[in-house]
C-alpha cells in the first residue's frame, strides 16, 4: 500500500518553517513586477498562488529556487539564506523540484532518462534504484507502459504527468508548480489535477500557480492572493475564495468564478 | 543508299576508336608516366590531413565562442555591474572581432597572412594550412553553434536547472545533444565547403589534391585529364562525407516519433 509514496521519514517535522521569504522585489528593467512579497512556507503546506496575469505570482515562484534572480529581499530554505552569494543553489533546486506550464520534457531523451538523468547524475541513486523508482512512479501515474517512449509520442497531459514523475524522482522537499495544467486540453487536465491532489494527500509540501479554483478549494490549505506585485489578501480557502475581504479578490473571483 | 550509311558507320567507329586510344594515351601519360598518380594520392592524403584537423581545431574554437557569445547574449542583461561582467562582456567583444574579421576577408589572404607575416618560422605548409584553415572555420561554425543553441526553447535549460544540474551539466547532457541535431546539415555543409577550400592551399606550397593536379598539367600540358580527374576525387570524397551524415542524422532522429 506504502508502495509508491513517498517518503517522508526522513525529513522534518510536519508545520516546520521551510521558505522564508522576507521583502522580496524583482523588477526587469523599468517593469517591476515583485514590489514587497514576503511569505513563509510550512513543511506539509499547500500554498496555491491566485492573481490576474502580471500580478507577478509565477515571478514569485521562480524567485524560490531563483530560476529568477530576485533584485531585492531576501529567502531562506532550512534557515539558510539562498540569496547569499555563497549558497551552491544547485544543492537546494534539487530539493524543489518545478513543473512547468510547458512541461519542458527533454525530447531527445526517453521517459526512462528524462526521468532517471538528474538523479543518476548528481549521484543522488545508482542507475539500477533510479530505474526502479521510474518504474514505481510511473505505475502510480498511469504510464507504466510509456517507459521507453519519446515525448513527443504523448499527449500533453501525458507529458505533465511524467514532468510531476520527473520532479518526484529527486524525492523533493517541496514542489513548485507554474500553472501546471494552462497549457493542457480541457479534457486532459483532470487527469493531472487528480495526480497533484494524490500528492497533496500524502503530504508533499506544495506551491502551486494555478488558476483551477476547484483545486484551491479542495486542496490548500493556504491561499495567497497577489495583484500589481503585492500580496492583497491571504488566508484559508474558506477566508479568500468564500469571503473575500478585499475588492480586488472579490473583483478577481467574480470574474473566474462566472 | 546502303552503301553509303555503312561508310557514314565506318567512318563514326574510326573516330570513336581514335578518340578512345586518344584518351588512353592521355590517361598513361597523365597517370602511369613517371608514377604520377601518386602525386595524387599525396595530395588527396594532404587534403584529407588538412581538412581533418582543421574541422577539429574549427569546432574547438567554434564551441567555446559560440558559448562565450551565447551565455552573453542570454545573461548580460540579469548580471550585476561589477568585474565579473566586464570580463564576461570583454571576451564577448573578443569573439565578435574575431567572427568579424575572418568573416569579413578572403580565406586565401588569411592564409598568405599565417604563412608570410605570422608563421614565418616555420616551412611546415601543411601545419600552417591546418592552423588557417582550422581558425577559418572556427567562425563559421561558431555561428552555426551559437544558432542551434539559441534555438532550443530556453525551458530546457530551465528545467535542467531546477533538477539541480549546474549549467555545464545541462549544457552537455540536455543542450548540447539537441543542438547537435539541429545544426547537423548547416555543419555537415560547413565541412563540405571547407574541404573543397583547402584547395588554395597550393599558394602556400602545400601539395594538396587541387596543386598535385596542376603539377602533372603543368609536366604534361594537358588539361582534360588531370583536372577531371581531380574533380571526380573531390566528388567522392564529397558524396561519401554525406553518405556517413545522413546515417549520423538518422540515428539522431530516433526520439523525433512515428
Amino acid at each position: 500500500m506504502t508502495e509508491g509514496k513517498i517518503d517522508l521519514q526522513k525529513r522534518g517535522a510536519i508545520g516546520e518553517e521551510l521558505i522564508r521569504v522576507e521583502h522580496l522585489k524583482k523588477h526587469f528593467g523599468d517593469l517591476e513586477v515583485l514590489k514587497d512579497v514576503s511569505q513563509v512556507i510550512r513543511r506539509g503546506q499547500k500554498v496555491v498562488l491566485l492573481g490576474p496575469s502580471g500580478s507577478g505570482k509565477t515571478t514569485f515562484l521562480r524567485c524560490l529556487n531563483l530560476l529568477e534572480q530576485p533584485t531585492g529581499g531576501k529567502i531562506w530554505f532550512e534557515g539558510k539564506e539562498i540569496t547569499a552569494p555563497d549558497c551552491d543553489i544547485n544543492r537546494i533546486r534539487a530539493r524543489m523540484c518545478m513543473v512547468f506550464q510547458q512541461f519542458n520534457l527533454f525530447p531527445h531523451l526517453s521517459i526512462r532518462k528524462n526521468i532517471t538523468l538528474a538523479p543518476v547524475k548528481l549521484k543522488l541513486k545508482t542507475k539500477e534504484e533510479a530505474d526502479a523508482d521510474a518504474e514505481r512512479l510511473l505505475a502510480r501515474v498511469g504510464l507504466r507502459e510509456k517507459i521507453d517512449a519519446y515525448p513527443r509520442q504523448l499527449s500533453g497531459g501525458q507529458q505533465q504527468r511524467i514532468a510531476i514523475v520527473r520532479a518526484l524522482a529527486m524525492n523533493p522537499d517541496v514542489m513548485l508548480f507554474d500553472e501546471p495544467t494552462s497549457a493542457l486540453d480541457p479534457e486532459m487536465v483532470g487527469e493531472v489535477l487528480s495526480v497533484m491532489v494524490e500528492l497533496a494527500r500524502e503530504g508533499m509540501t506544495m506551491v502551486v500557480v494555478t488558476h483551477e479554483i476547484g483545486f484551491a478549494r479542495e486542496v490548500a490549505d493556504h491561499v495567497v492572493f497577489m495583484d500589481d506585485g503585492y500580496i492583497v489578501e491571504e488566508g484559508t480557502p474558506e477566508e479568500v475564495l468564500l469571503d473575500p475581504k478585499k475588492a480586488r479578490t472579490q473583483d478577481f473571483l467574480r470574474k473566474v468564478l462566472k | 543508299m546502303a552503301e553509303w550509311f555503312l561508310q557514314v558507320q565506318m567512318k563514326f567507329i574510326l573516330r570513336i576508336t581514335e578518340w578512345f586510344q586518344k584518351m588512353q594515351a592521355e590517361f598513361t601519360l597523365n597517370f602511369i608516366a613517371k608514377d604520377r598518380w601518386r602525386l595524387l594520392l599525396t595530395g588527396l592524403g594532404n587534403t584529407l590531413l588538412i581538412s581533418l584537423f582543421a574541422v577539429l581545431i574549427g569546432i574547438l574554437i567554434a564551441v567555446v565562442v559560440a558559448l562565450v557569445r551565447s551565455s552573453w547574449d542570454t545573461t548580460n542583461e540579469r548580471l550585476r555591474p561589477g568585474f565579473g561582467k566586464s570580463v564576461f562582456s570583454f571576451f564577448d567583444r573578443l569573439c565578435r572581432l574575431y567572427i568579424t574579421v575572418i568573416r569579413g576577408t578572403p580565406t586565401v589572404i588569411q592564409l598568405m597572412i599565417m604563412y608570410y607575416v605570422i608563421m614565418t618560422s616555420t616551412k611546415n605548409g601543411v601545419l600552417v594550412a591546418i592552423i588557417s584553415f582550422g581558425i577559418n572555420s572556427g567562425a563559421y561554425v561558431a555561428e552555426i553553434i551559437r544558432g542551434g543553441i539559441m534555438s532550443i526553447e530556453k525551458g530546457q535549460m530551465e528545467a535542467g536547472r531546477s533538477l539541480g544540474l549546474n549549467y555545464t551539466k545541462t549544457m552537455w547532457y540536455i543542450i548540447a545533444p539537441q543542438v547537435l541535431k539541429a545544426i547537423l546539415p548547416a555543419l555537415a555543409n560547413e565541412f563540405i565547403v571547407l574541404l573543397k577550400e583547402t584547395s588554395i592551399s597550393g599558394y602556400v606550397a602545400v601539395m594538396d589534391l587541387t596543386y598535385a593536379g596542376n603539377r602533372i598539367r603543368g609536366a604534361t600540358y594537358s588539361a582534360f585529364m588531370p583536372l577531371i580527374a581531380v574533380a571526380i576525387i573531390y566528388l567522392v570524397v564529397v558524396v561519401g562525407l554525406t553518405k556517413l551524415v545522413g546515417i549520423l542524422e538518422r540515428r539522431l532522429r530516433q526520439s523525433d516519433g512515428r
